[in-house]
């Protein structure tokens, strides 16, 4: 996109008669070397900005944006993405009662149940997440409240766990596990969605609960303490589960080993914090069915079963449950194709402006090159 | 008690400074003409002291060490303990010493804002409830930047341990328990006295008692001190010199010992910054400038076209904070002598009975050889003349005349011979004395030996003796010196030399050759030589008898007794016949014309400031181009009365205190320039002379004191009026092309350079070669010195040195202009870069509750100015070049932008802002648009923290360093490599830190664990980025784009003023013919007072007491008219 003038310059600019006398052995010269960098004449290429270069570039950029726009845009719409906020702040909402009846300490789980109709079927596999809305999972000191020692299965940080994790670091004087901010607040709603048959049958939809986190996640940074100790329980003995916490960590999943402890995928997804404070977080994944057939969800009523848990009335917070569907770019986000649609035609319209302005201007131009 | 000073009392009257006398300044000699006088060659052995009286209380006792400890000289100290007021005579340059160094230096270092700033920095970082990022991001650079300009210190005052104990162990013979014991230059005391040698280094501050030469005289060489090679004389006290003949060689030895106190440089100025928040400097802008400027001064001791072979002397940059200084460059002050001119005078031409004999025909140089002068014995092979006819007129002594010129120029003199085995050596009081005499022995007419009252040479082929009759000094105001000879035959002739327009005064009518002698002369002052007339004068026996006892009765008379001599010397001054004229070339050094051109063309201000007299820093004006015959020259008188009456304007101006006069002080539309001697500069700044008027006043009060008058209009009255003149003065020698100031002190060099500093505001540049150039280079933001040649004073207070005035051309137009435009453009992009990088933690904490959460990782922010970001912007600010060296020299216009400071101001630096700003709002707001509600394409939600710190690092690296590309505009290879290098190191490191196995061995260090993998497998987080990138870079194209076709580009000024070029050449040679206004090119270097010492039999005194052998060459002893 740039004119160039290849600039080597001739070896000139010293007298000849200068040139330090006596050969090799003489007494040495303080006269500086020759070299094309030390006397600043490194071959360069000094690039104009020029007509020739410019307006072609703008003309290409516009036309590769554009499509790139459109194509992300139809991409986007085509993804099928379905919400629904649960939290029971109105009086008719069927959450109502559970959000106004909060304690972390209270035994009786509440339990709400949230009808829904898709209107359209979800192939392929279904994600489902949980939503947060004006949670700062991205605040400092919520975010360095974590022991990633601990959490990486280090014994030593189990018992001992980091500074960074007060005031949630020890309990009735024993080392809480997992410690810190992040861990005590983990979202404990479960949800369970129902499809309502047209004959009034409810069919529990299986959902799959592993397979939401990140693999280096599950793999690398968590891990239990005590290697292979399959008895958790024996494991974090000496811990106390953090403070917010119905159960402790090694009851998150007792049915499954491999999603139990520090490992559980519910566990690391919360753990790896939002960077907004309007966030999703991968709940659980619908497979698709087997047989190809029919859609993994088929338009129709649902219902979804909330035990209500997490109190986000105190911070006006909102909690919602999202269904979606995934594309080769991902979730549904219409702001990508229209930033590449409007920022492709500004580059078109400008290369236009510039057309212009340089033929208004342009023969005052011809000779920017540098006279060498 | 005594004082050298008493002579200075009788110099001019107080209203109208003498243009001729250097005004005496009395902060100058104690303090730095400290050291190492060279005594030389006449002096074979002298008995000195020295005294410093500058305060009542001060006395010295010489040659007894206990009186200076008595308890009167002793000073309270430290509670009781006492220290003498004298200190020692052991020179302490350096600044450490075992014990200090680490406490002293950090101190020092800490006095520097910047490092201070880190410092706070640190403990702030360091305090857990503050600290955003972890401590060691500036603790490592900060002990980096400590260390190394420790290690620099440490290494320089280790050169300074050894250069002092070098110094102080030098040896010297005190005077001790009766007889003279060789003792360490460092164990002298005040009163000691000491007993030097020939040729050997002055101690300290010394008062000469005696010496071995007659009339306790002895030679001084202060090339060291002002880079003139001519020796000054100095002599004794008569009273001490005559008891200390009786005494057999006595001496004593008084001394000071104000510390020879190293200049406090080096205050490093980081400039811009402090005007910005904080977080947005980190220390690698510090530590980037450091290198930046290093670069540029190796570049600049590098350079091939700065080095001069001839000497095998590189230019040097001997600090490196100041280049960028040398591209801002308005005003440069320079000496005269050994910096425009090489302090070789050169016998040029000469023009005999109206006919020109020359050195170089300058139409066939080929065909001319030099003149034979083998026929000769005594002649100097180092002198050049090329006109064999007028060698082959004297050998065949056709013509009387030619030989009478020469014989004039042989005779007609005050210089002193030493005979050196076989060669003659003369020793001028003048360099342009020394020429004249040297031409004429080349021409064989040799002079041999003078006594006090003969004169003996070599006429060809037969030695003569004349007796000397009379001496007619020189003086300033007869411009003219005479003698008056007995011929062996008899006859009494008068040869006088002098200027032109004096000596057509006093030309007898029927004198010869007026016409033609006066058409060379114009042609000689054309080409800027300086001229003497030279004319002779038969005399008779009566008349001459008559005219001597006039002269007799003149010199005793008691009051006036000067003016009573000029009187007389004027009446046989008359009716001379003219011989011819001489025409002496100060040399110039190389390219002065040129250089001084071309810088003119820069819009650069050049002021000449020089202890000569005013004829020569004239004549010297003239002949480097400075001076052109279409200007108009005002001298003192003028500017006084200018300046009086814009005071007088500003008294009867009731509202005169507030308004600012505005117009111009020469409305003339005719070019100006100013001459300007250091009296007159003293009389119109209000300087000096306070004490003395003061008293006076007083004087007058008492007289007077019913008398109340108006307040004397050439005094201030009150400080306000003062500075109002001082401003004055400097906005009038502003409008003047070229200022000259003559009889200039070292003082007032300073004063002068602190004015325009003051009241222009200006970027000033000093360059000298001598150590009386120091003060004026110390006080200019740069100074420069020649290097090269024997004194060192004016290069060790430098800042840059090298050995010829033409290379200031390059220095400034080439390697300061582009260190300027580099560090500007380096600061801008740094600035941008910063911003770009730290706001978008700004834009962040709307969205994280202002809980100070950094967008990125922490090791991101830790490199990103280490390892990301920082090559390519480097090696702009090393390498760029937006024109190179050659076309910069071509077009000096291209300096300007430099001056006005155009290429870093406020105003860039807010386009800086508004770039960053920009930049990082697209870094955070792009990201945060695609992360809002989305997921990957694996549903995992790509929108948790890391992948978003990632997203925006990444975009924010290809951003800047695409950006840099844009800004830079000299691509080599090592830009190029720097560029990709640069994206390729953050993602190289990017990968390592979020790889599995780091995470394992620092789990708590390296958190962000598989985020570049996750987020970067993603194809909509990579159009996320380029759409971040493109949206942060087609706006920068487009305006460069507009800028350049609307505004004219680089390229097309060059055009045109290349155009402009043209014109001029095309126009100069009708100019040069125009009407040259008749100006005599007379200039003469000769001070008075050497012909009254060789002259009056007073000064000439037969020693037999005293090594007799020294009477056969050493008899003459002019004695001082300034010290």
């Amino acid at each position: 996109m740039m004119a160039s003038s290849y600039n080597a310059k001739d070896e000139d600019g010293h007298h000849p008669g200068s040139v330090g006398s006596g050969g090799p052995g003489a007494v040495k010269s303080k006269k500086p070397d020759n070299t094309a960098f030390k006397q600043q004449r490194l071959p360069a290429w000094q690039p104009i900005l020029t007509a020739g270069t410019v307006l072609p570039a703008f003309f290409m950029i516009g036309l590769i944006f554009i499509p790139i726009g459109i194509g992300l845009l139809v991409t986007s719409n085509n993804i099928k993405e379905f919400e629904i906020d649960y939290t029971g702040v109105d009086m008719f909402s069927p959450c109502f009662n559970c959000s106004q009846s909060y304690s972390w300490n209270s035994t009786s789980a509440c339990t709400c149940s949230v009808p829904f109709t898709l209107d359209q079927p979800f192939e392929s596999n279904v994600f489902m997440y949980y939503g947060l809305s004006n949670f700062y999972q991205n605040h400092r000191r919520y975010v360095k409240s974590r022991d990633d020692s601990q959490l990486n299965g280090d014994k030593s940080s189990l018992l001992n766990p980091s500074k960074e994790c007060e005031p949630y670091r020890t309990s009735d004087k024993k080392s809480i596990a997992p410690c810190g901010a992040i861990a005590n607040s983990l979202f404990n709603d479960t949800l369970e969605l129902f499809y309502i048959h047209p004959n009034g049958s409810r069919i529990a939809i299986h959902l799959v609960k592993t397979g939401i986190a990140w693999w280096t996640d599950k793999h690398v940074k968590f891990r239990n303490p005590g290697e292979n100790n399959n008895n958790l329980s024996i494991v974090f003995q000496d811990t106390s589960k953090p403070v917010n916490w119905r159960k402790p960590v090694y009851e998150l999943d007792p049915s499954d080993p491999d999603n139990n402890g520090f490992i559980n995928e519910d566990f690391i997804v919360w753990m790896r914090t939002a960077a907004l404070p309007t966030f999703r977080k991968l709940y659980r994944i619908i497979q698709k069915k087997k047989d190809n057939m029919t859609p993994t969800l088929p338009p129709g009523n649902y219902s979804l079963e909330v035990i209500y848990n997490y109190p986000v009335r105190s911070f006006d917070g909102r909690k919602r449950m999202i269904l979606s569907t995934i594309s080769w770019m991902g979730g549904k986000n219409p702001f990508l194709g229209i930033a590449y649609i409007t920022v492709g035609s500004v580059c078109f319209f400008l290369g236009v402006v510039l057309l212009i302005i340089h033929h208004k201007y342009g023969n005052r131009n011809n000779n920017a090159d540098i006279p060498n | 008690r005594m004082s050298v000073r008493a002579r200075a009392a009788s110099q001019g009257s107080l209203d109208d400074p003498d243009d001729e006398v250097v005004p005496y300044s009395d902060d100058e000699t104690d303090e730095e003409l400290q050291s190492e006088d060279d005594l030389d060659r006449m002096c074979l052995f002298c008995v000195l002291t020295v005294i410093l009286l500058s305060e009542p209380g001060w006395s010295v006792r010489a040659n007894d060490r206990e009186y200076c400890n008595q308890p009167q000289f002793k000073k309270k100290v430290f509670l009781c303990i006492k220290k003498s007021k004298y200190s020692g005579n052991a020179i302490k340059t350096y600044k450490y010493n075992f014990l200090t160094f680490l406490p002293l230096n950090l101190y020092e270092q800490f006095k520097r804002a910047a490092n201070l700033y880190f410092l706070c920095l640190l403990i702030l970082q360091i305090i857990p409830q503050i600290s955003t990022l972890p401590w060691y991001t500036t603790l490592v650079p900060l002990v980096l930047v400590l260390g190394i300009t420790a290690i620099k210190d440490l290494v320089d005052d280790l050169a300074r341990h050894r250069m002092d104990k070098e110094i102080n162990n030098r040896r010297c013979d005190v005077l001790l328990n009766g007889r003279f014991e060789e003792t360490r230059w460092m164990n002298l005391q005040v009163g000691d006295v000491v007993r030097l040698k020939k040729n050997e280094f002055i101690p300290a501050d010394i008062l000469l008692l005696s010496s071995s030469n007659p009339n306790s005289l002895c030679y001084v060489e202060t090339a060291e001190l002002d880079g003139e090679t001519n020796l000054k004389f100095k002599m004794g006290l008569k009273v001490t010199d005559e008891r200390l003949q009786e005494e057999d060689q006595l001496a004593w030895y008084l001394y000071d010992g104000l510390g020879y106190s190293s200049s406090y440089r080096g205050f490093l100025s980081f400039w811009g910054y402090i005007i910005i928040l904080n977080t947005m400097v980190p220390i690698s802008l510090y530590v980037s400038v450091e290198v930046i400027r290093l670069g540029q001064s190796k570049f600049i001791n590098w350079d091939l076209q700065m080095y001069y072979a001839d000497k095998d002397t590189p230019a040097k940059a001997r600090t490196t904070t100041l280049n960028e200084q040398l591209g801002q460059i308005e005003y440069i002050f320079s000496d005269k002598t050994g910096t425009l001119t090489q302090n070789i005078m050169a016998f040029k031409k000469c023009t005999i009975k109206g006919r020109t004999y020359d050195i170089n025909f300058p139409f066939s140089p080929i065909f001319t050889q030099p003149v034979d002068f083998s026929w000769n014995k005594h002649a100097d092979n180092k002198f050049q003349f090329e006109d064999s006819f007028l060698v082959s007129c004297i050998r065949s002594k056709k013509d009387p005349q030619i030989l009478e010129f020469f014989k004039l120029l042989s005779l007609c003199h005050t210089v002193m011979v030493e005979h050196k085995g076989d060669e003659l050596v003369y020793q001028a009081a003048s360099p342009d004395e020394g020429a004249l005499v040297t031409a004429a022995r080349n021409f064989g007419f040799v002079f041999l030996s003078r006594t006090q009252d003969t004169i003996t040479i070599m006429e060809l082929d037969h030695e003569e003796t004349y007796e000397m009759l009379a001496l007619l000094d020189f003086n300033s105001d007869r411009k003219r010196m005479s003698i008056i000879l007995r011929f062996p035959d008899g006859k009494i002739r008068l040869y006088c030399k002098g200027a032109d327009t004096v000596i057509y005064q006093r030309l007898d009518p029927n004198s010869q050759n007026k016409e033609t002698t006066q058409e060379a002369l114009d042609i000689f002052a054309n080409e800027t030589l300086r001229t003497l007339c030279l004319c002779y004068k038969d005399i008779s026996q009566a008349e001459f008898d008559a005219w001597s006892q006039k002269h007799q009765a003149a010199s005793v008379s008691m009051g006036n007794r000067d003016e009573a001599l000029d009187l007389v010397y004027e009446e046989i001054e008359k009716n001379l016949l003219l011989i011819g004229a001489t025409a002496i070339e100060d040399k110039l050094q190389d390219g002065v014309p040129e250089t001084i051109a071309k810088l003119a063309k820069a819009d650069i201000k050049i002021w000449v400031l020089t202890g000569d007299k005013k004829e020569t820093a004239e004549n010297i004006g003239f002949s480097c181009q400075l001076l052109t015959e279409d200007m108009k020259i005002h001298y003192g008188e003028d500017v006084n009365v200018q300046l009086r009456n814009r005071q007088t304007q500003r008294r009867n101006d009731p509202q005169g205190r507030n308004k600012k006069l505005k117009e111009q002080f020469f409305t003339e539309s005719s070019k100006n320039a100013l001459v300007i001697t250091g009296g007159w500069l003293n009389e119109i700044l209000y300087e000096k002379k306070k004490k003395r008027r003061r008293l006076r006043l007083k004087k007058l009060r008492k007289r007077y004191t019913n008398s109340s008058s108006a307040p004397d209009s050439s005094q201030p009255v009150d400080d306000w009026e003062k500075e109002k003149r001082q401003e004055d003065f400097v906005d009038m020698a502003c409008e003047c092309s070229a200022v000259i100031c003559c009889r200039v002190t070292p003082k007032q060099k300073a004063n002068v350079v602190s004015l325009v500093k003051r009241y222009k505001k200006a970027v000033t540049l000093s360059i000298g070669d001598g150590a009386n150039d120091v003060n004026m280079i110390k006080t200019a933001d740069i100074g420069v010195g020649i290097s090269g040649q024997e004194g060192m004073q004016a290069v060790m207070s430098s800042d840059y040195a090298f050995a010829q005035f033409r290379y200031l051309q390059r220095l400034l137009l080439v390697h300061g202009r582009w260190s300027y435009i580099r560090m500007c453009k380096f600061l801008r992009y740094f600035f941008y870069k910063n911003f770009a990088f730290t706001l978008v933690h700004f834009w962040f904490s709307f969205f994280n509750g202002f809980s100070s959460q950094t967008a990125y990782e922490d090791w991101f922010i830790t490199l990103y100015n280490v390892c990301y970001s920082s090559l390519p912007v480097l090696l702009v600010g090393l390498l760029d070049q937006d024109v190179n060296d050659k076309l910069s020299l071509r077009f000096p216009k291209l300096y300007l932008p430099g001056q006005q400071g155009s290429l870093f101001n406020y105003k860039n630096f807010f386009i800086s802002l508004f770039h960053g700003v920009f930049t990082s709002l697209m870094i955070f707001f792009i990201p945060y648009g695609a992360f809002l509600q989305t997921m990957g394409q694996d549903g995992e939600a790509p929108s948790d923290y890391q992948s978003f710190a990632v997203v925006a690092a990444s975009s924010l690296i290809i951003t800047v360093n695409l950006q840099i590309s844009l800004n830079t505009s000299y691509w080599t290879f090592v830009n190029c490599f720097a560029v990709l290098g640069s994206i390729a190191i953050y993602f190289g490191v990017m990968f390592d830190i979020h790889s599995a196995g780091i995470h394992v061995i620092f789990p708590t260090t390296f958190t962000f664990t598989g985020a570049a993998s996750n987020a970067l497998r993603q194809p909509y987080l990579w159009l996320t980025i380029i759409l971040t990138v493109g949206i942060c870079l087609l706006p920068v194209i487009c305006i460069q784009f507009l800028h350049q076709t609307i505004y004219p580009s680089v390229g097309d000024k060059k055009y045109e003023m290349e155009d402009e070029e043209e014109e001029r050449k095309k126009r100069k040679p009708t100019f040069q013919r125009g009407g040259r206004s008749r100006r005599s090119a007379y200039a003469f270097s000769h001070s008075r007072g050497y012909a009254d010492l060789i002259a009056s039999g007073r000064s000439i005194r037969q020693r037999p007491r005293v090594r007799p052998e020294l009477r056969e060459s050493i008899r003459e002893a002019p004695q001082a008219e300034n010290i």
